[in-house]
């Protein structure tokens, strides 16, 4: 497959309508034409914000409900990506869909985690477009695909009504008459030839419409899944552009939103508030990390970049860092010589007072789950992700999650949700439910987020939260160094609503 | 004529003058070239031969036909067995990057095999076979080529006795041919209704709705029914057979059956007709009203229908035993079966190897003495002997059958070429 290609060339306008002659394509040819390296980012931005969302509903919702499909309708991504009508011409929209395409093909070739992701997200996109294609339309994309699916005349539905009708459960009388019937090559259709769900005659099977889907489906994951791999192969070629190669580093690590490398809360925080906000307000992974920095003295590089990013992105100073880690440090092995012979360099590195000066942003969820799995003795990465799941259970029953909690989060990890399983860890812990607010794809968020709820200092910038009307949903009780402000409780209040809190998760 | 006595021990002897005279490489050859469309097709393809003392072979490989039949004629196989086509030739596949020799292409075959029934046949048990439970292969044929050619739309299938105690299919359209893992073990599944081994009782298990596969299937089952199995099974002559039978009811029929047979104990065709006209009326009427029960359907299609080993048909690079080649054991040479006198193919007229050894060595009938003359001038001396050679045994009328199988192959090929052409097809 021929990858992107920055060489100029002249495309006339008949090719380019034959290029996108139909809103919805197979991707087979890869774009050949000059764009700028911004329209290069934004339309790959774009892109992969409109995956993200396919895979948030996809997982809340049944993809053919209509539930789903007006979720998805209203996406504001989607118009800019919108190449469902094809009654309307929308050059500009196919062309960018076409490209985005491509350019995240480079983006997420490279491992089979991403390989797997990026298909996933494309196929159920697809199915959601495929799905609301009128008719004819269907038999322009069969054709102009070279897929020798075609209905049949209604003549022939009417010989072939007995057989069609006891082949399949899902078919009576009337979805023969009312619904288009396409004759397929058995070799397409095999998983419906294998169980007999199908009327085979002559080598074709006779499939309705519903199932079609199915079959350009797989056909579709087929495609893909090979180009990414002849991608992959290219991939060094394109990443030797000195160009390209950033964006697309960003692009397969990043999650689209804040980065919460500007901290607004920065200084708000002190560090006796540290340990009761690990409890509260810390997404698991770092409370793990924290946890294992009191219990050892001590983190190795992993955990000290993750752990150590993340309290900048909670607005902890340098100083404060260096005071932090070099007071744990020196409970175990280190003496504050070797610390600041050692450590303290690392963590000025990290405030991007050293070297090259780069201000490290936090890890986000994408780049803790996909990037640097830990090893033995290594306490980093994501406890959904990388935690044997008898031990992320244990650990979530010592944190008093609901056993049914428990179960749910456990059900989303065997699914490969890691974040849409800390996101109901968050739901739990805090007694909210979030599916109309936040989607979690960073723990310095997971910590804004929690801190906004409790009204704690580390809130930083205001967002819209939802919350359900439930005693239990009020805040609990507050850290004992804060100022006083919104939400803040008298003592007796807030212990009798803990008490509340207790006995709804021993309920559950 | 008799057949001759067959020994095992005289396979030495004959086998050299098997190959020698009577092998038809010819038409083997023709065969597997396949109207040389492809290139290397025939150099490509995998043969295993199994020697004297079981000594086994694979990956043989031949570059024409005649080094094929030198090779065979010094190897002097007890067994031949035909594989895959594969990227490379077999013979050179150790000097081939690992990875790149790869098995491409091979006929869609099936082997159905007697020792699959013994749960459900009294006469006989093991490798051996009678005219009794023959019936069971007949069934199997005319169920598998029926979807084969109509369902799948196959028109090419070479259906050959194994030489002991069942049969194989090999379908040679080149669709089949290409087909992949998946879309074989899809084929395999959808023509397997009987699933489950020693510990399933009830092997066929129906419900709504019924694919016309089934339907099919069924009518072809009891047209052999009453003969194959009350009469000559006799599966419901004793209470050890009758047993058998109702353990595969639904309990509420048991208690019905059980009346009935205590009824009708005594062994008698008459009273076997009588319960299968009363099992037919009776309960059977009372059951199609019972929405779901198809007990009658699935006991006969547990006793009658097909059973086909899926691990055969999946896998591209399978070796299966080839047309033409002798079966060690019983003598017999593994002959193409005519389906259009298929209820009269009796497994015990095959010719055995001694036999059409001894029939070469009977002088020369007149009529051969004039086709010799006729013959003089048009080929050379040895393939006319050849030719001639198996055309004085039993085993000429299998060769014809074989040539007409080849012939309409290559007078679809010749469909093809004109279809893609784009010329019109004259052709009725």
């Amino acid at each position: 497959m021929q990858f992107y290609s920055r060489r100029k060339k002249l495309i006339g306008n008949s090719q380019t309508e034959q290029l996108y002659g139909h809103c919805l394509q197979f991707y087979g040819q890869p774009p050949i034409e000059n764009i700028s390296l911004s329209e290069f980012e934004t339309f790959a931005v774009d892109r992969l914000k409109l995956l993200k969302t396919v895979e948030n509903l996809g997982v809340s919702y049944v993809k053919t409900s209509e539930l789903y499909t007006k979720k998805l309708d209203a996406e504001e991504f989607l118009p800019g990506l919108n190449v469902r009508n094809c009654e309307t011409d929308e050059y500009e929209k196919r062309r960018k869909d076409h490209i985005s395409h491509f350019i995240l093909r480079l983006a997420y070739c490279q491992t089979e985690d991403l390989r797997r992701w990026f298909i996933q997200q494309e196929i159920d996109l697809f199915r959601y477009r495929f799905n609301d294609l009128p008719s004819k339309n269907i038999g322009q994309f069969l054709q102009y695909n070279n897929l020798h699916y075609h209905t049949i005349s209604i003549d022939e539905k009417k010989k072939l009504m007995d057989k069609l009708v006891t082949s399949s459960f899902a078919v009576s009388g009337s979805t023969v008459d009312g619904k288009d019937f396409y004759k397929v090559p058995f070799q397409d259709a095999l998983d419906l030839v294998r169980t007999r769900k199908v009327y085979l005659n002559g080598g074709y099977v006779y499939i309705p419409h519903q199932d079609i889907v199915t079959i350009v489906l797989n056909d579709f994951r087929t495609r893909l899944s090979k180009a990414l791999a002849l991608t992959a192969r290219s991939l060094p070629a394109v990443q030797s552009d000195e160009r390209l190669q950033p964006l697309l580093n960003h692009l397969s690590h990043a999650y689209v939103g804040q980065d919460y490398s500007i901290q607004k809360s920065i200084g708000k925080i002190s560090l006796e508030q540290i340990d009761p906000l690990s409890a509260k307000s810390y997404p698991l992974c770092m409370r793990q990390l924290h946890r294992g920095l009191r219990d050892s003295h001590h983190l190795r590089h992993g955990g000290r970049m993750q752990y150590g990013l993340f309290l900048k992105g909670i607005g902890l100073t340098l100083d404060q860092a260096l005071q932090f880690w070099r007071s744990e440090f020196v409970k175990g092995k280190v003496d504050a010589d070797k610390f600041d012979k050692a450590y303290a360099y690392s963590i000025r590195h990290m405030f991007g007072k050293e070297g090259k000066r780069t201000d490290y942003t936090p890890y986000s969820c994408m780049k803790v789950i996909l990037s640097n799995p830990p090893s033995q003795g290594d306490q980093h990465g994501c406890p959904f992700r990388h935690s044997d799941p008898e031990l992320l259970k244990q650990k979530l029953q010592s944190y008093k999650v609901s056993p049914s909690g428990i179960s749910q989060i456990l059900e989303l990890v065997k699914g490969m949700h890691y974040q849409l399983a800390c996101q109901k860890y968050f739901e739990l812990t805090h007694s909210v439910r979030t599916d109309s607010g936040f989607s979690l794809n960073h723990p310095n968020q997971y910590f804004m987020e929690s801190q906004k709820l409790l009204g704690g200092p580390g809130a930083g910038v205001k967002v819209e939260v939802k919350r359900e009307d439930n005693p239990a949903t009020k805040p609990p009780n507050p850290s004992p160094h804060q100022t006083p402000g919104p939400g803040n409780l008298p003592q007796e209040v807030a212990a009798e609503i803990t008490e509340d809190l207790d006995s709804f998760f021993q309920d559950a | 004529m008799t057949t001759a006595d067959y020994d095992q021990a005289s396979l030495p002897d004959l086998l050299p003058l098997y190959y020698r005279r009577l092998f038809p490489f010819s038409q083997y050859h023709r065969w597997l070239n396949y109207g040389g469309v492809t290139k290397n097709y025939f150099q490509n393809r995998e043969f295993s031969f199994t020697l004297k003392d079981d000594i086994y072979v694979r990956y043989q490989s031949f570059s024409t036909q005649n080094e094929l039949e030198k090779e065979m004629q010094k190897m002097n196989p007890y067994k031949i067995d035909i594989g895959a086509v594969y990227s490379h030739r077999p013979n050179q596949h150790n000097t081939v990057k690992s990875g790149s020799f790869q098995a491409l292409e091979k006929e869609l075959v099936f082997d159905i095999d007697m020792t699959d029934y013994d749960d459900v046949r009294s006469c006989c048990s093991g490798a051996d076979i009678c005219p009794k439970c023959w019936t069971l292969m007949t069934i199997a044929i005319r169920i598998l080529d029926r979807a084969l050619r109509d369902d799948f739309g196959f028109r090419h299938c070479l259906w050959v006795y194994s030489g002991r105690r069942g049969v194989h299919c090999w379908v040679c359209d080149e669709a089949a041919r290409k087909l992949s893992v998946a879309a074989r073990s899809a084929v395999a599944e959808y023509l397997s209704l009987v699933k489950g081994g020693d510990e399933t009782v009830r092997k066929v298990v129906l419900s709504d709705p019924i694919h016309p596969f089934i339907t099919e299937s069924l009518t072809v089952v009891e047209n052999y029914f009453s003969q194959y199995a009350l009469l000559g099974q006799d599966i419901l002559g004793s209470k050890e057979a009758v047993d058998k039978v109702l353990a595969l009811l639904p309990e509420d029929i048991l208690f019905l059956c059980a009346t009935f047979h205590m009824i009708f104990g005594v062994h008698s065709v008459a009273s076997l007709l009588a319960k299968h006209a009363l099992m037919k009326t009776a309960f059977f009427n009372q059951m199609t009203a019972k929405k779901g029960h198809y007990f009658e359907m699935e006991i006969m299609l547990q006793y009658c229908y097909p059973r086909l080993d899926v691990n055969v048909s999946k896998g591209v690079n399978h070796l299966l035993k080839s047309p033409f080649s002798v079966h060690p054991k019983t003598g017999r040479i593994s002959v193409p079966i005519d389906l259009r006198e298929l209820d009269r193919f009796d497994p015990f007229e095959v010719p055995t190897i001694s036999l059409i050894c001894e029939e070469l060595d009977q002088p020369k009938t007149e009529e051969e003495q004039d086709d010799n003359m006729e013959n003089e001038n048009k080929k050379e001396a040895g393939e006319r002997r050849k030719m001639r050679d198996y055309k004085r045994t039993s085993l000429a009328k299998y060769v014809k059958l074989f040539d007409n199988f080849l012939e309409e192959m290559a007078h679809s090929r010749k469909g093809e070429v004109l279809k893609n052409s784009g010329e019109c097809n004259l052709n009725p």
